[in-house]
């Protein structure tokens, strides 16, 4: 599959509005902030969960580094994708194909803002974290939207590393260091993502299919995607107690993943099941609209397990 | 090239965001300085 299959081109992108049309909203629009509000949420549990304390000055400073960090990518994305999300429904709304902003803004904005992060984070937190924030701006630009995403089925499961890096940055934010427990949440998302996503190009299948976009329900069909669902769910169910094993997360937390894990492999279960028609379709939005709460319930239930573990401690 | 007034209008909004942003980043490198550096800050060499 290559670019040239793609009704639009680029350069009809590049030259098109002649002066910038969007004001402050289209902007932060480009930092995908849905998506970054999920990144400083697990970037936050992961400076929580870190041994040792950061002030929470610093600690703040460096959510505010990898938020923008994230909003970064998120605009350079958006200045690579232009052209497909223009032909797909469910980004057709952005700003750069809506004409508000012009590729190039995009990219100028999202260099800016993802140099700014970095160096940012570097200066007034340390180098580990910097680094860690710089690697995962390259590799969702270059490795997953340049180059995964419009090649390969496989994209979101090697590209789905972008988006577990931030709580290993939180981590490193506090630590200086990578760790096996910092791991452990990224191997968590990691896992994640490919039953998250397939679960959405199920129902989306058409859209992907003509951005040209070579998701698994495009190019394998919808029962090989659904039979990878289930096995990706099958190993995450188990994946998501690993915080507990490494002693990240107490008792509140296994009972929390087991029941958790149970509700997302049943899910993929009659996803698995239900192949046809509107009952398909459901069970497939149902799995998604899941998989966003059962992410958001491990780091919450992390998160509280660690602060009240410090109120105990300081006897508050 | 004359700009429209909603183009004017946007065009002033974003100054105003620059300017906020660059106003934010200054406090924060301050601030940080000065939580990094603690009592120390006052420890002048004259």
């Amino acid at each position: 599959m290559s670019d040239t299959s793609l009704d639009i081109d680029r350069t009809e992108l590049e030259t098109s509005p002649a002066y910038c049309a969007g004001d402050v909203s289209d902007f932060f629009a480009l930092m995908k902030p849905r998506v970054m509000s999920l990144v400083i949420f697990t970037a936050l549990v992961g400076i929580v969960v870190a041994p040792g304390t950061l002030h929470p000055v610093i600690a703040c400073t460096a959510l505010l580094c990898i938020a923008v960090g994230a909003g970064a990518s998120g605009a350079l994305n958006m200045w690579y994708d232009a052209d497909i999300d223009a032909i797909m429904q469910r980004t057709a709304a952005r700003p750069v194909p809506r004409g508000r902003v012009s590729p190039g803004e995009a990219l100028t904005f999202g260099t800016v803002l993802a140099v700014g992060s970095v160096l940012t984070l570097g200066l007034l937190v340390n180098w580990i974290s910097a680094a860690l924030l710089a690697l995962t701006i390259g590799f969702y630009l270059f490795i997953y939207t340049m180059w995964l995403k419009r090649r390969t089925p496989q994209n979101i499961v090697i590209g789905g590393a972008a988006g577990a890096f931030p709580p290993m940055i939180g981590w490193a934010a506090v630590t200086g260091t990578v760790s096996l427990e910092s791991m452990v949440l990224f191997l968590l998302i990691f896992m994640w993502t490919p039953p998250h996503f397939w679960a959405l190009a199920l129902y989306r299948s058409r859209d992907y299919e003509r951005a040209g976009i070579p998701m698994l329900p495009v190019t394998a069909g919808h029962d090989v995607t659904r039979r990878h669902i289930l096995i990706y769910s099958l190993i995450l169910g188990p994946t998501g107690l690993a915080p507990f094993i490494v002693g990240l997360g107490g008792i509140l937390y296994a009972v929390s993943a087991t029941a958790l894990g149970a509700v997302f492999i049943a899910l993929a279960i009659r996803v698995y099941n239900r192949r046809e028609g509107r009952a398909a379709e459901q069970a497939a939005k149902k799995l998604f609209s899941f998989s966003i709460l059962y992410l958001l319930a491990l780091f919450a239930v992390l998160l509280v397990e660690h602060v009240l573990d410090g109120l105990v401690v300081t006897g508050a | 090239m004359r700009l429209t007034e909603e183009q004017t209008k946007n065009r002033r909004s974003r100054s105003i965001a620059i300017a906020w942003a660059l106003a934010a980043l200054a406090a924060l490198f301050f601030v940080v300085t000065i939580v990094r550096l603690g009592a120390n800050v006052l420890n002048r060499p004259f």
